[in-house]
């Protein structure tokens, strides 16, 4: 649970969320410490969610969702009446806090905000989003858009440059330089991710492991023993689990196993194809012997929520996954609570080896065909502010673009190991070869994770000569860049 | 309105032994003006108006249809000529501007396609195995519920209940049904002594399973199906012809052999053309299960995959226009084998 700091603003929240002051105290301690009205607004609405769901006042309430959502600075409230709608996250755990941070906006600037629900698996957001705007449609004003997209959305897009400059904040360079195209800032940076590696502590300490592996052999040994030991008492158990199946997701595992082997980005940044060659093949070996090994055959159908209802049910060891899954795993409900942590990615062996993490993350895009194209860029400019970047760190566990806030107290008290992977984070990751594949990059990452799939469901059991077609397949496809 | 009564005599046994074909024919405005009961040909032949009344009923059965005709060349011709048209270019979703009639290349790079001859095997070995599971026992459930018992309406509603989920939903129970660890289709097996408890073995992940896992959903979704067009089929063989072979002494195996199949034909060809095209065109179920994946890849999941995942409009819709005349050269395959049952 998160500290705060004895700020009065802060201590006026905390009050007012756990609904221990009353409505006037609030607007007699706002006034004296000179608040807007659109602090005070939250303020009062934190105080009634808080009166309610703390009927008797008691200190120790359950926090409402989106109880740590500070309103910016200097957002136009000219725009009142105005309404649009934007894709945010799947409906599922997060859809809560992203209806907060629709509600938070409405309420200070006066713009009606339709949340749509995004679908789950990335690849089928995209075609929304394709269909969406080759159709010039108004329909969507602002959505979130993944990391690798800029390329493909930058035609449909507003650019955002300005905005960006006004909040007077930086993010990751990085971030920045792939959101933009062509000198058009396409999307906002707004939460980043990286793959970690997630871990049983209390199993790495009853089978005598020190410390989480180094290496991917490392995982492969400390898996196995732990299974061994382990799936007697429970026949569901298994050692590591991970995205297998023929999807986005699979490009993003299966490059960190070559990169950090030393395999290259899939394609290089001179639009040379780097599948074919003796460390990608390596890393495939090992990925392959896991599965029916220390993963189940079924981790060639898992997405991202698979792993981790295997894992959040207690019954793998280790599981590769994005950040989100660490504030789940850490719930009351939850019974690995208390039981686990993370740290980096293993590294590969042979020359270059290192430890890759694959980079994530989502941007706020506005629609060029958008009716309301200023309260949609106020609305990015809200929802990526460091104030909110800040609470979705702290509700949410995505990792923020700023970097400052990896030095804020109240955020790492709720996700102790931001402080540690911060190097990941801002510059440890390996991105996905969106730039020189540019609008070409879906369908060479498709080629890409059909044939890894292949080879973990054991369909292709050559991987030199599936290796091969697919460098064959790739040189094809980019022959049209 | 007299134009629009049922054509009698001769041709009633054969509108009742040919349900859907015997209605459409049925309704031909120009009966009127012939006198004799004629047949759905002959009645198309002798179109050509002899009065000023058949005239007028000729405009109003124009003016009539005409709706339907707009709707028809909107949402079918139209986008049909449109696919065939952007098969011949080289349009990407990303690139609107770029686009150019390439002529055959999309079709010529189709047939050097390993991932389409892969997925147009998959796709014939998916269509004939559920399809003629789905037959066989369709046709023993028509059987059962056609014969007389005690709560026969609850069975026949019942039995309903697989095709009336939705395609999505079902997939997804399956899909917990065939969980590794989990799943109750394991756990049978495991209780049965077929298999162990640590196997925690993935029907639908393993490449060998995965294809029978997934006609075994489409076998249990769509059999209902064909069960119920089979039954609309046995329910109008008149009950004379078993009475008198009854009394020739036909055992009931030779009854089955000799008089309901020949008679259920033209019912049976009308479900088969049904679940064959729908099989060919599979694509929510095994998506579903199976995502991309290449052991059950289909020539319509392919066709997804390039025109809306990938954005290749143009060679997508190549694949479409193939999908297309697959499906058409089936469909007239099996009408011409109806039209030489009628004769």
């Amino acid at each position: 649970m998160p500290k705060f700091l004895p700020t009065p603003v802060n201590a006026l929240m905390r009050d007012a969320v756990t609904g221990r002051v009353t409505r006037r105290d609030v607007v007699k301690r706002g006034t004296a410490l000179g608040l807007g009205s659109a602090m005070m607004g939250t303020l009062l609405r934190a105080q009634s969610i808080g009166a309610q769901a703390t009927p008797g006042a008691s200190p120790v309430a359950e926090k409402p969702v989106g109880w740590s959502i500070t309103i910016p600075e200097g957002l136009r409230t000219d725009l009142k009446g105005k309404k649009i709608s934007v894709v945010l996250g799947a409906d599922g755990p997060g859809a809560p806090f992203d209806q907060a941070c629709c509600d938070a906006f409405s309420e200070a600037t006066g713009i009606e905000v339709n949340y749509i629900k995004g679908a789950e698996l990335t690849d089928d957001r995209l075609q929304f989003y394709q269909q969406t705007f080759s159709a010039e449609s108004p329909d969507i004003d602002a959505a979130q858009i993944d990391v690798i997209w800029p390329g493909i959305l930058a035609i449909h897009a507003v650019d955002l440059t300005d905005v960006y400059k006004s909040q007077g904040t930086t993010s990751f360079q990085r971030i920045v330089d792939n959101n933009t195209v062509d000198g058009v800032l396409v999307g906002i940076p707004w939460f980043t991710d990286a793959g970690i590696l997630y871990y049983r502590t209390d199993l790495l300490e009853k089978y005598g492991f020190s410390a989480p592996p180094k290496t991917w052999q490392e995982l492969t040994d400390q898996a196995s023993k732990i299974l061994e030991g382990e799936k007697g008492a429970n026949s569901a158990f298994t050692g590591y689990t991970f995205q297998g199946k023929a999807y986005e997701g699979l490009t993003c595992n299966s490059l960190e196993w070559q990169y950090s082997y030393g395999g290259g980005t899939i394609v290089d940044e001179n639009a040379k194809v780097t599948v074919n060659n003796d460390q990608v093949k390596a890393a495939l070996e090992l990925a392959r012997s896991w599965v029916n090994g220390i993963s189940p055959q079924a981790v060639t159908g898992y997405a991202e929520e698979d792993a981790r209802t295997v894992w959040q049910g207690g019954n793998s060891a280790f599981m590769r996954n994005w950040p989100y899954a660490y504030s789940l795993g850490a719930a009351d409900d939850s019974v690995i609570k208390g039981k686990f942590d993370v740290t980096q990615l293993p590294a590969g062996e042979g020359d270059n080896a290192t430890s890759a993490a694959c980079l994530g993350g989502w941007q706020m895009f506005v629609s060029k065909y958008s009716k309301e194209q200023d309260a949609a860029k106020e609305w990015a400019k809200f929802i990526t502010s460091k104030e909110l970047q800040k609470a979705r760190a702290i509700e949410r566990s995505n990792l923020p673009t700023i970097g400052d806030l990896y030095k804020d107290q109240d955020i790492l008290a709720a996700n102790p190991f931001f402080g540690q992977l911060f190097d990941t984070f801002e510059s440890g990751s390996v991105a996905r070869p969106s730039t020189p594949t540019a609008d070409l990059y879906n369908e060479v990452s498709i080629a890409y994770f059909t044939a890894v799939n292949g080879i973990l469901s054991g369909q292709k059991t050559d991987i030199g000569a599936t290796l091969s077609d697919l460098e064959g397949q790739i040189s094809d496809i980019l022959k049209d860049l | 309105m007299s134009g629009f009564r049922e054509p009698g005599g001769g041709n009633d046994a054969r509108s009742r032994l040919l349900p859907l074909k015997g209605s459409f024919m049925g309704t031909s405005a120009t009966d009127a003006a012939t006198t004799e009961p004629a047949n759905a040909q002959q009645a198309r032949r002798s179109m050509a108006p002899s009065s000023g009344i058949g005239r007028q009923q000729e405009r109003l059965g124009w003016l009539l249809v005409l709706p339907s005709v707009i709707v028809v060349l909107a949402v079918a011709i139209y986008p049909l000529l449109e696919s065939f048209r952007l098969s011949f270019t080289n349009y990407r979703i990303t690139r609107p501007d770029r686009m150019r009639y390439v002529g055959l290349e999309n079709y010529r790079q189709l047939m050097q396609d390993d991932v389409f001859w892969t997925a147009l095997k998959n796709t014939i070995i998916f269509t004939v195995s559920s399809v003629a599971l789905e037959t066989v026992l369709g046709m023993a459930v028509a059987l059962v519920i056609h014969s007389q018992f005690r709560g026969r309406g609850f069975v026949r509603t019942s039995i309903l209940v697989p095709w009336a989920i939705p395609t999505v939903v079902s997939s997804l129970l399956w899909q917990w049904m065939f969980n590794d660890r989990y799943g109750v289709i394991n756990s049978i097996l495991i209780r049965v002594g077929l298999q162990d408890k640590t196997d925690n073995f993935s029907w639908i992940s393993s490449p060998t399973t995965a294809m029978g896992a997934v006609v075994a959903v489409d076998v249990w979704k769509t059999t209902p199906f064909m069960a119920l067009l089979l039954l609309a089929g046995l329910q109008v063989i008149p009950s004379d012809v078993y009475e008198a072979s009854y009394v020739d002494g036909a055992s009931k195996w030779q009854q089955f052999w000799q008089i309901t199949l020949p008679l259920l034909k033209p019912a049976l060809l009308v479900a088969l053309i049904f679940r064959t095209m729908d099989s060919f065109r599979v694509f929510d179920m095994i998506f579903v299960l199976k995502a991309y994946a290449t052991e059950t890849m289909t020539v319509a999941i392919y066709a997804q995959q390039q025109l809306i995942a990938t954005g290749r409009v143009g060679y997508g819709s190549a694949l479409a226009v193939v999908i297309f005349l697959c499906i058409a050269v089936m469909v007239i395959g099996y009408t011409r084998l109806i039209r030489v049952e009628e004769i």
